[in-house]
């Protein structure tokens, strides 16, 4: 499981950085997209993986090995709700630039 | 001090009340009432700062309003510290606010839609970044902070802004996930997120595992480098300033301290006096960015032709400068960069909001054309001696040009002012600091003596097209109370820095002691350390 983390975590920020740095504002939008799910996946890897444990113990029999941290969990959720505002107010600001400059390069040029 | 660390939340309550405000009684944009309640606010604001402010410097040195969000235990919830450095800094924010705010009440508020709220946004989330002592809580306030600077960014709209605040996202975008990735390496070695409770948990962090922690440490270095405008990462930092409204450019001219700011806490709080293989960790690294980032801003300076793309790179040259003091990492030399940070904000904003005025005055062709009349020669450049001597400078313009000389001085750090003072005490504590000087100060006093006349030249130059050249000479200017106050109010305020400039370096002094005291912070932080 770790490995195909590792795998999914490495495509998606490659792809990322390879659409960012590309001059069309779409393709900066997938590009910083893209980058913000690897870095969720990450934080989340960061928690350590674990399977069938619970976040929170109680019990006589509680086991400390069965214990998967909540609080990465917890930033991923605040990440993804920060970032997906942050994107679309970027939508907006690029639909703008659009609209002003009549092109979708990045400095606004007409190609 | 138990009642008194309530005081600790109100810089953030009060903005975000603020914004509340204005969004529920809507956009009323041409109400001097609402106008007037908001200015209130901001009054308000600097009333509290400033409380909070002498109650901590009345206390004793390691004195902090510790104020638990929730009333939870300190490692595991959320928690807010006062402490000396971060009630400067909110006082700073305050005072720059307030300036900014009644600047943009006399017509920029009304350039565009929600100024007010997304302003005392900028300010909550200002406020929540220096106040905050839990690492992710400080992410959440830079993205409070960014999202409100988007908005304001695109104030008063127009293609140049939207294409400078394009970049400007983006940027900044990247370098939230890189704050993202450098935090959650850090929890993974550490496993807290509370500042202290990460100095406490350095020195035992498996063999193993440092060099992830210092990848993390890195990585988050990076991000805030990005907003603290350091060379190679600032290129986003000229286009946007000097696009932006000159109040939002003024307010702007804090947020690059905050990236300071967060090294400065971080870096001393972490690293700066552990023993141990991670002693000084970064320290050459921020050292040549700090020389790099001056170099940069002061040949910018010289090379900008109008005054808000000077005023920028000034930005730049304070940002490098504050670097080259944090990487010091010395009590004295902190002690003049707190008195630096101060100051060089204070007469950023006044000049930002000067070159507004100046706008209305003069046309901006008339400032450009001045500059290519200089490089180029004029033909009829040959005047009477009459023509010379007869010529009026009205009391407006002696107003305007008395402003910028003052700003000038500051920023140039020439005596008799404060921007003197400050750089005078990095550099004398750097040199009273080792027995001999070493390279290190050697490179900064050149550095920063360097600088100083590359921007006095810059200034300099542009006072002379601005003033002796390009002044309409009927002289009736007319300048409205409300701008020209809060530039008269700033630039005051950094002369009385000045004139009191002892009290003033008594209480940064003792800031920089408790900064370079990690463990005092800690105590302070998780009180029941001390007991067991």
């Amino acid at each position: 499981m770790e490995l195909t983390l590792a795998i999914a975590i490495g495509i998606l920020s490659a792809s990322g950085v390879y659409l960012l740095l590309r001059p069309r504002t779409f393709q900066v939008i997938i590009g910083l997209s893209l980058v913000s799910y690897a870095v969720n996946l990450f934080i989340l890897s960061m928690g350590r993986l674990r399977m069938d444990a619970a976040p929170v113990l109680s019990g006589a029999n509680a086991n400390i090995a069965d214990y998967a941290d909540p609080v990465p969990q917890a930033l991923v959720l605040t990440a993804i709700v920060i970032g997906f505002a942050m994107t679309a107010l970027f939508l907006v600001v690029m639909l703008a630039a659009r609209g002003l400059s009549g092109s979708d390069h990045v400095d606004g040029k007409g190609d | 001090m138990t009642g008194m660390n309530h005081i600790a939340i109100l810089p953030i309550l009060i903005p975000m009340a603020a914004a509340v405000f204005n969004l529920i009684l809507g956009d009323q944009r041409s109400n001097r009432r609402i106008v007037g309640v908001n200015i209130a606010f901001g009054v308000l604001l600097v009333l509290v700062s400033g409380l909070l402010l002498t109650v901590l410097a009345q206390a004793d040195t390691a004195a902090a309003a510790v104020y638990p969000l929730g009333n939870w235990p300190v490692p595991f919830g959320i928690v807010l510290v006062a402490d000396r450095l971060a009630a400067m800094m909110v006082l700073t924010t305050s005072i720059l606010a307030l300036a900014a705010l009644v600047y943009a009440s006399a017509r920029w508020h009304s350039r565009g839609t929600n100024f007010f709220p997304l302003f005392h946004a900028l300010v909550m989330g200002l406020n929540g970044a220096f106040l905050t002592g839990d690492l992710f809580n400080l992410f959440v306030f830079f993205e409070l902070l960014l999202a409100a600077s988007y908005g304001l960014a695109l104030h008063g709209g127009g293609r140049n802004r939207v294409r400078a605040a394009m970049h400007y996202i983006v940027i900044n975008l990247v370098a939230s996930f890189l704050f993202l990735i450098g935090v959650a390496l850090i929890y993974s070695t550490t496993g807290t997120l509370n500042m202290a409770d990460i100095a406490r948990a350095v020195p035992h962090i498996a063999g193993d595992d440092l060099g992830l922690f210092e990848a993390g440490v890195a990585v988050l270095g990076v991000a805030f480098l990005i907003k603290a405008g350091s060379w190679p990462l600032h290129f986003w930092l000229p286009n946007t300033y000097s696009s932006a409204a000159p109040p939002v450019a003024a307010l702007f001219a804090v947020m690059t301290k905050v990236g300071f700011y967060a090294i400065l806490r971080l870096w001393t709080l972490v690293f700066a006096n552990q023993t141990g293989p991670e002693l000084a960790f970064g320290q050459n690294v921020l050292f040549v960015l700090g020389v790099a980032t001056i170099a940069y801003g002061s040949v910018g300076a010289l090379s900008s032709k109008a005054l808000d793309r000077l005023a920028s790179y000034l930005i730049l040259v304070s940002a490098g400068t504050l670097l080259l003091a944090v990487a010091y990492n010395s009590p004295g030399v902190t002690t003049g960069a707190l008195y630096y940070v101060v100051v060089a904000t204070l007469a950023a904003g006044a000049l930002f909001l000067l070159k507004d005025v100046i706008d209305q005055v003069l046309p901006a062709e008339a400032q450009i054309l001045a500059v290519s009349l200089e490089l180029y020669g004029d033909e009829e450049e040959v005047l009477d001696e009459d023509q010379e001597v007869s010529r009026t400078i009205p009391a407006a313009a002696t107003l305007l040009s008395l402003c910028f000389a003052v700003a000038a001085l500051v920023m140039a750090g020439l005596p008799p002012l404060s921007g003197f003072i400050s750089k005078f005490a990095m550099l004398s504590a750097a040199f009273s600091a080792q027995a001999s000087p070493s390279a290190a100060t050697w490179w900064m006093t050149g550095a920063m003596i360097i600088s100083g006349l590359f921007v006095l030249v810059a200034m300099v130059r542009n006072g002379i097209n601005i003033f002796w050249t390009s002044m309409p000479d009927d002289g009736l200017l007319r300048l409205r109370a409300l701008e020209i106050w809060p530039i008269i109010a700033l630039l005051t305020l950094c002369v009385l820095l000045a004139v009191f400039a002892g009290p003033a370096m008594t209480y940064f002094s003792e800031t920089a002691a408790f900064i370079h005291a990690p463990q005092s912070y800690v105590d302070v932080v998780l009180p029941q350390e001390v007991a067991s």
